[in-house]
């Protein structure tokens, strides 16, 4: 595609779905826009009209929405330094050969597979479950009295049931660039007199960060909008303890109908996602360069 | 110092022994060429020796001290491998510092060392490079500047030149030759191609399924080969063997023939033939020439020589250049 008659016709190809691609993206923003400057409640439909910065204001002078940003970006980092160590922990585990290595991996694997409420369901009823819990049973065979996680600790419970979820998918992706190193080096540096941590720290690790790059930027889109674990769980309680961004604006949209006050929360959301990503292209996107 | 002896060295993958039963000495300073076809398992007794894989039975020992069970850091050898193995993510300065950061130096020795190597082998300039930005030889040369600096006891290439193309191989096996006249450390080499062999070796061990066909000097496996393995592994293009009621008339049951021993004549002589395929290199022709009873056999003639295809020709053997193998493809002395 070098000739500018083959650049025209590139682009008049692509166009169709780029145009697609831009109104799926622009239409739904540009109404969120619009109406987080209304008065749009859905129990007083009779009450419309501009409201200037109210809906952002009221957002911002909410006593949880410091908590719910710090509560989002707590999921948001404490998911990823726990999946990332754990996972690159596991994929060093299971890239050693072993008998019924298959079903091992497949094991590894399957709670990606498992929908998230059905996870945080398991996780709330049998495991942190006060009665009838794993964990609690645990407690009490060691005489101790059963820690309550969802109360007394909402969020890291809440991080805890993520970072089960998101494990298997950091560990595939470090797995596979694991499988990709190749033995000679590892066999040069054994020559060279490194011990196993310095061919980890010097060789394996050096080979994981595009890897892990790519596992960072992908699950932090993901584990900006997380919703349905904490909504199965905790419901953002006790009080407002795990509420996070997308979960506050679910209470607005849903629970109190004030569309306006939602959608500048959306937009809110928007731009502290949008922050994220400047803060992790900066910081990483020079690990992306081949 | 770098002797090594291996002996009754066996290597076993569950069932299948891709090494029975290996003797070997190799001494002080040798320059020693491991040669065979593909999955002969002389890359795998180099890795037995340089400790990557363990052996089966048998013992190494390195300058006189049992390495059998030693890790392969702790046997003082280098290896340079078919890839090179170097570090994507280092530059070629922290590439050859490696081995030596590992060891535990103090930072101003490891730079007089790296310096000293990279002048040495011409890579001052190139120090600071990753190694992707690099061509095949120098980074074969960064291989070599990995190895040298740790000062082995010897060295071990693993088919070093096999990723480089035809003029540049020429080079770095002169260079590879020169750095063992200047180091004069024990080398171990390993290939597939016996040009390599012949011209770097002090001494080749031809192997063959696992087992050592013959030991000697390059020369002397040219001019004796031990069986009719040997001779038709070694020599370019290959020995010519006739079997059957030519080799009975003398005594043999094969008997073998270089292509550089035999003489051509378009007049007279021992066996008369036809002119098959030739190929002209400029200094020499190499012709395929079908002799009756005999079959084809290759003739290496003078590049002067002008007979065309299917042309009449006759052969005559060299004095004293024929080998006789008995039955069992031994040398008959």
């Amino acid at each position: 595609m070098s000739t500018q008659s083959t650049r025209l016709a590139a682009r008049l190809m692509v166009a169709p779905s780029v145009i697609l691609l831009f109104i799926w993206m622009i239409v739904p923003l540009a109404m969120t826009l619009y109406f987080s400057f209304r008065l749009y409640r859905l129990l007083s439909p009779e009450r419309t009209g501009w409201v200037g910065f109210n809906n952002y204001i009221w957002f911002l002078n909410s006593p949880d929405f410091w908590l719910a940003i710090w509560n989002t970006l707590a999921l948001v980092g404490g998911v990823l330094v726990i999946t990332v160590v754990l996972g690159t922990l596991v994929a060093l585990l299971i890239d050693q050969p072993v008998k019924g290595q298959g079903v091992l991996r497949i094991l590894v694997i399957a709670p990606f597979f498992v929908m998230p409420p059905v996870a945080a369901s398991i996780w709330e009823n049998l495991f942190m479950h006060p009665q009838n819990g794993l964990f609690a049973a645990i407690s009490r065979g060691f005489g101790a009295q059963p820690i309550l996680f969802l109360e007394q600790h909402p969020m890291p419970s809440v991080i805890a049931i993520v970072a089960w979820e998101w494990l298997p998918f950091a560990t595939l992706i470090l797995l596979t660039a694991l499988q990709s190193l190749s033995s000679e080096q590892i066999e040069a540096a054994e020559m060279d007199g490194a011990s196993a941590f310095s061919r980890f720290r010097y060789i394996i690790l050096p080979h994981l960060t595009r890897a892990i790059t790519a596992v960072i930027l992908i699950q932090t889109i993901f584990l900006l909008g997380i919703f349905g674990e904490i909504y199965t769980t905790t419901q953002g309680g006790p009080g407002s303890a795990s509420t996070t961004l997308p979960y506050m604006i679910f209470k607005q949209a849903i629970v109190a109908k004030d569309i306006g006050r939602a959608a500048a929360g959306g937009i809110i959301a928007v731009i502290l996602a949008n922050i994220v990503a400047v803060f992790l292209m900066r910081g990483l996107g020079k690990n992306l360069d081949a | 110092m770098g002797k090594i002896t291996l002996r009754n060295v066996a290597k076993r993958f569950g069932e299948v022994a891709v090494i029975p039963d290996i003797n070997l000495d190799i001494e002080d300073g040798e320059f020693v060429v491991f040669v065979g076809p593909s999955g002969c398992g002389k890359s795998t007794l180099l890795r037995l020796i340089a400790g990557l894989e363990d052996v089966s039975d048998g013992t190494i020992e390195i300058d006189g001290v049992n390495a059998t069970d030693l890790p392969p850091a702790k046997r003082g050898l280098a290896m340079v491998f078919q890839s090179y193995a170097l570090y994507p993510h280092m530059t070629v300065r922290k590439n050859i510092a490696f081995p030596l950061k590992m060891a535990g130096l103090d930072p101003a020795e490891i730079e007089r060392k790296v310096d000293g190597a990279a002048k040495v082998l011409n890579l001052s300039n190139y120090l600071e490079r990753r190694p992707g930005q690099l061509s095949g030889g120098q980074r074969q040369r960064v291989a070599i500047g990995r190895a040298i600096v740790r000062e082995p006891k010897a060295f071990l290439f693993d088919e070093p030149l096999s990723n480089l193309d035809a003029a540049l191989r020429v080079n770095m096996r002169i260079e590879i030759s020169e750095l063992h006249q200047t180091l004069k450390t024990t080398m171990i080499y390993v290939t597939h191609d016996q040009v390599e062999a012949m011209t770097m070796a002090d001494k080749i061990v031809v192997l063959n399924a696992g087992r050592i066909e013959q030991v000697g000097s390059p020369l002397e496996l040219y001019r004796r080969p031990a069986n009719l393995f040997v001779a038709g592994f070694i020599g370019s293009p290959k020995m010519n063997f006739i079997e059957g009621s030519e080799a009975k008339l003398h005594n043999a049951a094969t008997i073998g023939i270089r292509p550089e021993h035999i003489d051509l004549s378009t007049s007279a002589g021992t066996w008369k033939g036809t002119v098959g395929m030739s190929e002209h290199l400029g200094s020499d022709t190499f012709m395929r020439v079908t002799v009756e009873g005999l079959g084809m056999l290759t003739v290496r003639a003078s590049g002067e020589v002008s007979v065309q295809q299917g042309d009449t020709v006759w052969l005559t053997p060299q004095d004293g250049k024929l080998h006789h193998f008995d039955a069992n493809g031994k040398s008959l002395a």
